[in-house]
C-alpha cells in the first residue's frame, strides 16, 4: 500500500466536498425534528433531488438549474408525507419509510434514461488570491458554491433556531405542541413549513451527489447516506454546530475509505466500504450510552398533534 | 367543509375496507403512472393483476410464482407485524434475510459433498440462528444503550449487503465454478434442496413454513399473554410499564423473532428458487415486507393476503416490463404509492368524516 499517494490537502478538499450531501440533509432533518416530526424519509427525498438535479442540469445545461429542481424535487416529496402525517395524521415512522420506498423506486424510473450521461460540471467558487494559499488555497477555497453555501446554511439554521423569534415558536412546536397550540401558535403550519425546508435542503444534498461528487446517474447511488444524515442529526443533539462536526467526521470517514481503496490498502475492498455504516452505529450506541435516560430529542418528536375541539 | 370527528372506538368495517381502498386508489394512480409513460393504462393493470392469474400464455408459468414470492413476503412480515405492533420498528430485515441465508448456506457448505437426511434441517437452524443474531445486534444495543434501533437495523442492512459481496467471492465461492462469483449451486444438491412439494404449485418448504409462521404469530397474539402484551406495549407504553410489561424483553422478543424469521425466508431462498448464494441474490423482500405487513393491517392473516397481493403486483410486474415494456422500477414506485394510500385512508378507521361547521363552536374561533 503506498500511502504518499494520499494528498494531505487534497484528502481535506474531498473531505469537505463529500460531508456536503449530508451536511445539507442533515440540517434539514435537524428543523424538521426539532419542530416535533421525525421523518425517516431522507433517503428517499434525497435520491429524488438526485436524479431531478440531474435530469434538469443535464437538460438546461446549467447545475444552477440543476440544484434548483433538485431542492424542488425533495420539497414535492416532503409535501406528501406533511398531507399524510399532518392533514391525515398517519404514523410518522411508517410514512417515513414509504417515502424512502416510493422515492427509490420513482426515481429509478424516472432516472432510465439518464445512465452513463455525465452532467454539465459545477463550476469552482473564484475566490481570487484565496486560493493561491499554499495549503489552505487547495484544501479549503478551491470548492464551488454548494460547499459554502453548505456552512452558510448552518450558521443561519443556528441563529434562525437560536436567535429569532420564529425559531423559538418552531422548538416550542417541537417540544410541546399543546401548550404552543394554546399560546395561539400555528402547529401545522410550521410544521409543515419545516416538512418542506427539510425536503428541499435532502434534495440539494443529493443533487450535489449526483451532480458533483459522483458525478453521474446511477440507481440507488445514494447508498444509505440520507440514514446516515438521520443519525447525525442524533449524534449531534439536535444542534446545528455538532451537525456540522458530525457531517465533517462521517463524510471524512467515507473519502478515507474511498482513499484507502484507491491506495490498496491490504484491507478487503467490502470492510473498507461498510465501515462507514459500522462507524455510525458505533458511534450512536456511543452517545446513547453516555446519555442514558434524559436524551435530547424534542419532547414531542413523532407525536401526531391534532387541534382539539 | 369537511371536518373529522374521532370515532370513540376504531371503526371494525372500515379496518376491513382500508386496504382495498387504497389498492383501488393505487391502481388508479398507478393507471395514470403509465399513462404518463406512454403506456395503455388498461392494458397495464390487466397484464399486472390478471394475466398472471388467467392468460393461458403465462399462467402455467406464472401461478406457481406467486408461492414463491408470497413465502417469503409473508415470512418476513409476520415477523415484522409483532414489532410493529409493539412499537419495536425493524427495518432491518434485508440484513436479516442476507445474514440468514450466509450463515444456513455456509453451515451446509462446510461439510459438501455429504448427502444426509439432517443436513437441510441443519441448514435452515443455521439460517434462522444468523437471521436472529443479525437481529441481536440492534436489540442489544436498544435494550443496553436506548439506541435507536430503527436507524441500527436499517444501518445493519448496508453492512450485510457488504458482507454478502465479500462472501459471495471469498469464503463461499464454488471452488468448481472457474473463479465466478457465487457459491456451489445448493437447489441442484440433492441433500441440501429446497425442492417444489407439489409439482406444479409453487410450494416449497418456505411456503410451509410462512403458514406456519402466520398460524403461530395468530395464537402469540390472539390467544396468548405475550400478545396483549405487545399490543398493550405499542398502543399505551407507560400503561404496559404499570401492568408489569418488560419493555426490554419486548424489544428482544421482537427483533429476535422477526430475525429469525427473516432469516429462515434467506435460507428457503438460496436452497430454492435463488439457489446459490451470490452477490445480488436479495431482491428486497426485507423491505417490501414492510408494506405488507401495513397492508395486512400488521394482522397474520390480512399479512397472508397481502403477501399473495404484493407477490401478484411483483409477477405482473415482470411480466408487463416483458410484454408492454413497463421498467421494472416502475413496480417498485407502484408498490411505495400503495403504501402511501394505505397510511392515508388509515384516518376512516379512527376518524369519521363529517360535512358542515362544526355546531360545538363559537363563531370566530
Amino acid at each position: 500500500m503506498d500511502l504518499s499517494a494520499i494528498s494531505p490537502a487534497l484528502l481535506v478538499a474531498a473531505l469537505m466536498a463529500g460531508a456536503t450531501p449530508l451536511l445539507f440533509a442533515a440540517l434539514g432533518e435537524l428543523v424538521v425534528e426539532r419542530a416535533g416530526v421525525l421523518n425517516l424519509g431522507v433517503e428517499g427525498m434525497m435520491i429524488l433531488g438526485a436524479i431531478c438535479g440531474f435530469a434538469a442540469a443535464v437538460g438546461t445545461g446549467s447545475p444552477a438549474a440543476g440544484f434548483a429542481a433538485a431542492a424542488l424535487g425533495g420539497a414535492a416529496l416532503a409535501l406528501v408525507f406533511a398531507v399524510l402525517t399532518q392533514g391525515l395524521l398517519s404514523n410518522q415512522v411508517a410514512t417515513g419509510l414509504a417515502l424512502t420506498l416510493f422515492g427509490l423506486g420513482l426515481s429509478a424510473l424516472v432516472g432510465q434514461g439518464y445512465v452513463g450521461i455525465k452532467p454539465p460540471s459545477t463550476p469552482r467558487l473564484d475566490l481570487g488570491p484565496l486560493s493561491d494559499l499554499p495549503f489552505l488555497g487547495r484544501a479549503i477555497f478551491s470548492h464551488d458554491a454548494i460547499v459554502y453555501l453548505g456552512l452558510a446554511a448552518t450558521l443561519a439554521v443556528w441563529a434562525v433556531l437560536n436567535r429569532t423569534r420564529f425559531g423559538l415558536s418552531l422548538r416550542a412546536v417541537g417540544e410541546n405542541h399543546d401548550a404552543a397550540h394554546a399560546l395561539g401558535l400555528k402547529v401545522v403550519a410550521i410544521r409543515v413549513g419545516a416538512i418542506l425546508f427539510g425536503g428541499a435542503m435532502a434534495g440539494i444534498g443529493g443533487g450535489y451527489l449526483s451532480l458533483v461528487r459522483v458525478p453521474q446517474w446511477t440507481e440507488g447511488m445514494t447508498a444509505g447516506a440520507g440514514w446516515i444524515a438521520l443519525a447525525i442529526v442524533v449524534f449531534a443533539s439536535w444542534r446545528a454546530g455538532r451537525v456540522l462536526m458530525g457531517a465533517y467526521l462521517f463524510g471524512g470517514v467515507s473519502v478515507l475509505q474511498l482513499n484507502l481503496q484507491a491506495a490498496g490498502a491490504a484491507v478487503p475492498v467490502e470492510i473498507l466500504s461498510m465501515s462507514p455504516y459500522l462507524a455510525t452505529i458505533l458511534v450512536l450506541a456511543v452517545m446513547s450510552a453516555r446519555r442514558k435516560r434524559g436524551t435530547a430529542a424534542p419532547a414531542s418528536l413523532g407525536r401526531s398533534f391534532r387541534a382539539p375541539g | 367543509m369537511i371536518r373529522l370527528v374521532r370515532r370513540p372506538q376504531p371503526s371494525r368495517a372500515w379496518a376491513w375496507a382500508t386496504p382495498l381502498l387504497a389498492v383501488a386508489l393505487t391502481v388508479l394512480a398507478g393507471g395514470l403512472m403509465f399513462a404518463l409513460l406512454g403506456k395503455d393504462p388498461v392494458a397495464a393493470i390487466r397484464t399486472i393483476f390478471l394475466d398472471p392469474l388467467f392468460n393461458p400464455q403465462y399462467a402455467a408459468y406464472a401461478r406457481p410464482q406467486l408461492l414463491v414470492k408470497a413465502g417469503p413476503l409473508i415470512l418476513i412480515a409476520v415477523g415484522l407485524a409483532l414489532g410493529f405492533r409493539a412499537g419495536v420498528w425493524n427495518i432491518g430485515a434485508e440484513g436479516q434475510y442476507i445474514l440468514g441465508a450466509l450463515c444456513g448456506a455456509g453451515a451446509g457448505l462446510a461439510l459438501y459433498p455429504m448427502e444426509a437426511w439432517f443436513l437441510f434441517p441443519l441448514m435452515v437452524v443455521a439460517g434462522a440462528l444468523g437471521g436472529w443474531a443479525w437481529a441481536m445486534i440492534p436489540a442489544i444495543l436498544k435494550t443496553r444503550f436506548n439506541t435507536n434501533e430503527i436507524l441500527v437495523s436499517l444501518l445493519l442492512v448496508y453492512v450485510a449487503e457488504n458482507l454478502l459481496a465479500s462472501m459471495a467471492v471469498g469464503l463461499l465461492r464454488n471452488p468448481e465454478g472457474g473463479g465466478f462469483p457465487g457459491s456451489r449451486n445448493l437447489s441442484q444438491w440433492d441433500a441440501a434442496a429446497n425442492r417444489e412439494l407439489v409439482a406444479g404449485t409453487g410450494l416449497h418448504w418456505g411456503v410451509v413454513a410462512a403458514l406456519i409462521a402466520v398460524i403461530m404469530a395468530y395464537v402469540l397474539l390472539h390467544r396468548h399473554i405475550t400478545g396483549v402484551h405487545l399490543r398493550l406495549a405499542g398502543s399505551a407504553p407507560r400503561a404496559a410499564r404499570f401492568a408489569g410489561v418488560d419493555p426490554n424483553r419486548l424489544v428482544i422478543l421482537c427483533l429476535g423473532l422477526s430475525g429469525a424469521l427473516a432469516g429462515l425466508a434467506g435460507i428457503f431462498e438460496v436452497t430454492g428458487p435463488a439457489g446459490q448464494i451470490s452477490i445480488d441474490f436479495n431482491t428486497g423482500y426485507g423491505f417490501t415486507a414492510i408494506i405488507v405487513a401495513f397492508l395486512g393491517r400488521l394482522h397474520p392473516v390480512g399479512i397472508l393476503l397481502a403477501g399473495l397481493l404484493m407477490a401478484l403486483t411483483y409477477i405482473g410486474g415482470e411480466l408487463a416490463s416483458f410484454t408492454l415494456g413497463i421498467p421494472v422500477a416502475a413496480i417498485q414506485a407502484f408498490q411505495g404509492m400503495l403504501l402511501f394510500f394505505l397510511l392515508g385512508v388509515d384516518i376512516l378507521t379512527h376518524y369519521r368524516p363529517v360535512a358542515g361547521r362544526d355546531p360545538g363552536r363559537v363563531a370566530g374561533t
